[in-house]
């Protein structure tokens, strides 16, 4: 009898352990999911920036069309993929294409004097900045949740839950060095 | 990861709770039992008790509204400063907290800036319109980097806990010399038949009374110290470019002018310390900052990257000797985190026009001026006093209507 109620003691001790075990990781899938949203909102603003951007520059900039029709073009492309993957590669492009349109911009002086551009230029930069350092706030936590469904105990936990290793959000590190310096002063 | 430093300061924070409690009351107790020989112990500690509870009171419920109001701080919003409010809110994204804090802005020519807010959901920054305009873009960065990561470590929460406790100790040691002084000691004489006892605790009473708040006090410092080293470190990492704040308190400390509304207590909350002018080349046991020079060698030194362990690193070889500055827990992961390249260029002289009318325009904000940004480009001011409904662009000759 002594047994078998010492027995049963280990069995729901064990129990909450594991419903321990499945709730902090449901929290870190949350954390994770969060994360993501963080970045998915900068993207969102950084879509809704550019009609605005390419309105307040074509007055001015009459060499570039080329350029403005593949920043228009990798928009669409990037608000149309739906995977971290696909994301990655898109927003990419995207950061290039706008990197180049900085740098071009530097030609047209009238256009680096004017009060709408300026703002947006500071918005443009804000969010590009915001979307880097969700990105490294995102994969952090995605380090985190995928080391803890890995590693024992927890691997136990999130095998029978199904728990998935989630994707990191990696940028090429060829479009992020493409991304040129630019003065503000 | 940051959360063991977080945690890490939640244990310091209660162990300063309960050694700097039980030495308050320690001092009630013996206070107490100098007056009234009996039971006067357990009235020293009742007295010791609520002075504490109020001061409590008063900095949880109104610290930061009380603080805000002294330094003569104006809360501002994204239209007021729209590069400040988008820096906040990068490091708020960096630091991954939930709530974006409030910012204010002091009109004051001293560069400077604090954060304040026990907890993370009802914090602020403030700068000063100083650091607004000598300041670019990454130092800006770098200094709200510093005072986020104050909200993040949930430093203000410890740095209050242990500010009550050093209040409430210099209270009850004021209380207890003066009335000392102002008593004639008649009655004191009286109770002396208690004999020897009573002269061992007027013994230990006077002592406790002169060296208590002595020792509260270098505690306080020694702690408020390595919390600036502490978030400094963090602002490398949160920035990801520690050149950003090292230049920054470079400009900062370079600056002859005096904050008007910092005073003794609301020192140690700045970025650097607004009072002592002079450098401060020796971190000496009374100051609450380390001297600005080192945190700038510092941050200078680390150059294989901006997390915790170079930082870790940057700090032994400067101070020339290892410390432990950053708990064991923090370091132990392999992250390394890159520096990133600066947003703007490393010009030989720097044009800071545009931050330096940016900080007018936000003055003029502050004190009810409107703004018109007309189409072709330019930006009408229009102050308070202005009576006219409709006003003339002095550009383009635009007329624009002026709304009530």
């Amino acid at each position: 009898m002594l047994y078998f109620i010492i027995f049963i003691v280990i069995i729901v001790i064990i129990g909450f352990y594991f419903v321990g075990l499945y709730n902090s990781l449901i929290g870190l899938r949350n954390r994770v999911k969060n994360a993501w949203a963080q970045i998915d909102v900068q993207l969102k603003r950084r879509h809704d920036l550019i009609p605005n951007l390419i309105e307040t520059v074509k007055g001015y900039m009459t060499y570039e069309k080329q350029l403005m029709e593949n920043i228009t073009k990798f928009r669409s492309q990037a608000m149309s993929s739906n995977t971290v993957g696909e994301k990655a590669q898109t927003e990419g492009l995207l950061s290039g294409a706008l990197g180049q349109l900085k740098v071009a911009v530097e030609n047209y002086p009238d256009l680096k004097a004017n009060q709408n551009y300026l703002a947006l230029q500071e918005e443009l930069t804000s969010t590009e900045n915001k979307i880097s350092f969700a990105r490294q706030a995102y994969n952090d936590q995605v380090l985190f949740f995928n080391n803890k469904i890995q590693m024992f105990p927890s691997n136990i936990v999130a095998g029978m839950f199904g728990f998935k290793l989630e994707e990191f959000f990696e940028i090429e590190d060829k479009t992020e060095k493409e991304v040129p310096k630019v003065s503000f002063n | 990861m940051m959360w063991e430093l977080i945690q890490a300061n939640r244990r310091k924070s209660m162990i300063i709770f309960i050694g700097m409690g039980m030495l308050l009351i320690l001092i009630g107790y013996v206070f107490g039992s100098f007056y009234l020989p009996n039971n006067g112990g357990f009235i020293g500690v009742f007295i010791a008790l609520i002075i504490w509870a109020v001061l409590s009171m008063i900095s949880y419920f109104s610290g930061s509204k009380i603080l805000l109001s002294v330094s003569a701080a104006k809360e501002i919003n994204k239209e007021d400063h729209p590069q400040l409010y988008n820096v906040v809110e990068e490091m708020r994204i960096a630091a991954n907290l939930p709530n974006m804090p409030k910012i204010y802005v002091i009109a004051d020519p001293a560069p400077n800036a604090f954060a304040t807010g026990i907890k993370p959901e009802n914090s602020a920054i403030t700068v000063t319109a100083g650091l607004l305009g000598t300041l670019n873009r990454d130092e800006l960065q770098g200094v709200v980097a510093h005072e986020m990561s104050h909200i993040m470590n949930r430093d203000i929460l410890l740095m209050t806990f242990a500010g009550i406790m050093l209040g409430a100790i210099v209270i009850m040691s004021e209380i207890f010399l003066r009335s000392l002084w102002f008593s004639d000691g008649s009655r004191y004489k009286s109770k002396s038949d208690s004999g020897q006892g009573q002269i061992i605790i007027m013994v230990v009473a006077l002592v406790l009374a002169i060296l208590a708040p002595i020792m509260a006090q270098l505690l306080y410092f020694a702690i408020s110290r390595k919390r600036e080293y502490l978030a400094d470190a963090s602002a490398a990492r949160l920035s990801r470019y520690p050149e950003g704040l090292a230049s920054a308190l470079e400009k900062i400390s370079s600056s002859t002018y005096d904050l008007k509304t910092a005073n003794k207590v609301t020192a140690p909350m700045f970025i650097v310390n607004p009072l002592k002018k002079k450098g401060m080349q020796i971190a000496n046991l009374t100051s609450t900052h380390p001297p600005i020079t080192e945190r700038i060698k510092i941050l200078r030194t680390m150059s294989q990257g901006a997390d915790f362990k170079s930082y870790q690193t940057a700090f032994n070889s400067v101070k020339g000797k290892q410390s432990s500055l950053i708990p064991k827990s923090g370091l132990n992961k392999t992250e390394v985190i890159p520096i990133i390249a600066p947003l703007t260029d490393k010009s030989p002289v720097e044009n800071l026009a545009d931050s330096k009318r940016q900080v007018g325009d936000l003055i003029m904000k502050m004190n009810d001026y409107r703004f018109i940004d007309c189409s072709c480009g330019l930006r009408i001011k229009i102050p308070p006093d202005y009576k006219g409904a409709t006003i003339t662009c002095p550009r383009c000759g635009k007329v624009h209507q002026l709304t009530a």
